[in-house]
């Protein structure tokens, strides 16, 4: 078990020696993270942690990439999509560039999901999706495009759902076990690294999307990050949150007009 | 009770469920009269649709007023909060809720046993843990801990429920104080204090 003066301790060597600040995580769930690499790794004792994240720079990779959570898949929340499809996408088809936004984007499904919307809209040619996580590894895999074929059958059915009606297929080579998305949806994707605790706006976006990485952000955090997303919004730009998080507690709320049910906000001026 | 007096006042209630455990609530709900406001925290394993049937059945027959849990929405006492699907959610010490969606435990998310330990950090010896009818092992390491943290814990009597697993697999598997039908769960929770 580890305490939370121990969490205090490694979250300050993580910020002292590497740059990585933590410290506005939502604590209940970065320690449980924390708990279970512990576990995991089977450490002897809290100091045997943090010696070894202190000085194995490899470990280090492998512990940012286990407490922060990387769950995620294509069409996630298909209504969500739908929504993107009816409504938001018509809205901003007139612009001569598109510009997308996806602010932690894990391994790249909800990318690839973006980039086939678009181009089921005709948008694509003239469309860029700037995909950016913090985690170096996942951006990696997201480049290569390439997803297990065992979840291909969910993400068809949620593609369909989503309103997709073209033959999901037409969009993967499968090979050996694995599903190669079309280079074409990726030349419209760039790729980086991006913190959103510390690294600032770096373009005007039609469109943000930011979705299930606020919730492991305390609510300070929180408050920033869509700050900043409010910054690099182009007026009348659209924001997307995952589908349990909210602006009610945030300071830019008033600055945004909800759209119905999903989770789907417009900036106001 | 002897050794009821020495409990401290209750604060919080959570409730974990798996198969048939709707029944219960449908039960357990309409007849809740708590002697002092309490946080009821619910998570029962649902599927992982966004449909809000469940959460609207619930909400119906409730008596107290009960909503499904957004990221960080504050911990009320006199209320009753419902895990949304798909995320497990955990509670923070400044009386507000996290949601996660890190891999399932015991196959499931949310999971019975991330809700109860997390709930045992933040209320110790004033929570009351209770286990309803389900068909897996979720929920007895959650019961574990917050036996460990001193609260109470509470299984319902596997004969009475529709799936007699989950409730039973706890009592072999870790200290129970009371085993229950609905009848007595209801008197049980109306008469804390
Ligand atoms: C659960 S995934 C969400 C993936 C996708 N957006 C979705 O909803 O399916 C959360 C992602 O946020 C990233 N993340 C966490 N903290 C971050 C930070 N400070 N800056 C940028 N990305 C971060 C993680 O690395 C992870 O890939």
């Amino acid at each position: 078990m580890i305490e939370e003066e121990e969490i205090d301790i490694l979250l300050n060597d993580l910020f002292d020696i590497y740059g990585y600040d933590f410290t506005n995580y939502s604590r209940a769930s970065l320690k449980r993270r924390i708990t279970r690499l512990y576990g995991l790794d089977k450490f002897p004792s809290f100091a045997e942690l943090r010696y070894r994240v202190r000085t194995d720079s490899t470990y280090l990779r492998r512990f940012v990439e286990e407490i922060t959570v990387n769950v995620t898949e294509m069409f996630r929340d298909p209504l969500f999509y739908k929504c993107l499809r009816a409504e938001v996408l018509p809205s901003i088809a007139a612009k001569p560039f598109i510009r997308v936004w996806h602010a932690g984007c894990s391994t790249g499904e909800e990318v690839y999901s973006m980039a086939i919307l678009l181009k089921e809209a005709n948008l694509l040619h003239k469309s860029l999706l700037y995909a950016t996580d913090l985690n170096p590894e996942v951006l990696e895999k997201a480049r290569k495009g390439i997803f297990g074929l065992n979840q291909l059958k969910q993400y068809s059915e949620n593609y369909i759902e989503s309103g997709g009606t073209k033959d999901f297929s037409s969009y993967y080579t499968a090979h050996y076990g694995q599903a190669k998305f079309d280079e074409e949806l990726a030349q419209k994707m760039v790729f980086s690294t991006h913190n959103l605790v510390s690294d600032r706006s770096f373009n005007e976006f039609d469109l943000i999307l930011c979705r299930n990485v606020l919730i492991y952000f305390d609510k300070d955090l929180q408050d920033r990050v869509l700050n900043l997303f409010y910054e690099s919004l182009s007026p009348l730009g659209y924001l997307a949150l995952g589908a349990k998080e909210t602006l009610k507690f945030s300071t830019i709320q008033s600055q945004f007009k909800p759209m119905n049910k999903e989770k789907i906000w417009r900036k106001i001026d | 009770m002897e050794e009821n007096r020495l409990t401290p006042p209750c604060r919080a209630v959570v409730v974990g469920g798996s198969s048939g455990s709707i029944e219960v609530l449908l039960h357990l709900l309409p007849a809740l009269a708590p002697r002092v406001p309490l946080v009821m925290i619910i998570v029962l394993h649902r599927k992982n649709s966004s449909d809000s049937t469940l959460l609207d059945i619930l909400a119906l027959k409730s008596a107290l007023p009960l909503r499904e849990v957004e990221d960080k929405d504050p911990i009320q006492p006199g209320n009753i909060y419902l895990a949304p699907a798909d995320y497990h959610l955990l509670l923070e010490k400044q009386q507000l809720f996290s949601l996660d969606d890190s891999e399932k435990v015991n196959f499931s998310r949310p999971s019975l046993d991330v809700t109860f330990e997390s709930a045992a950090e933040v209320y110790g010896p004033a929570l009351v843990g209770i286990l309803l009818s389900g068909a897996n092992s979720d929920g007895t390491n959650g019961l574990t801990a917050i036996k460990k943290a001193g609260g109470v814990t509470v299984a319902q009597l596997p004969e009475t429920a529709q799936a007699g697993y989950m409730p039973q697999y706890a009592i072999l598997h870790t200290v129970v104080d009371h085993i229950l039908d609905v009848a007595g769960l209801i008197r049980f929770l109306n008469s804390l204090e």
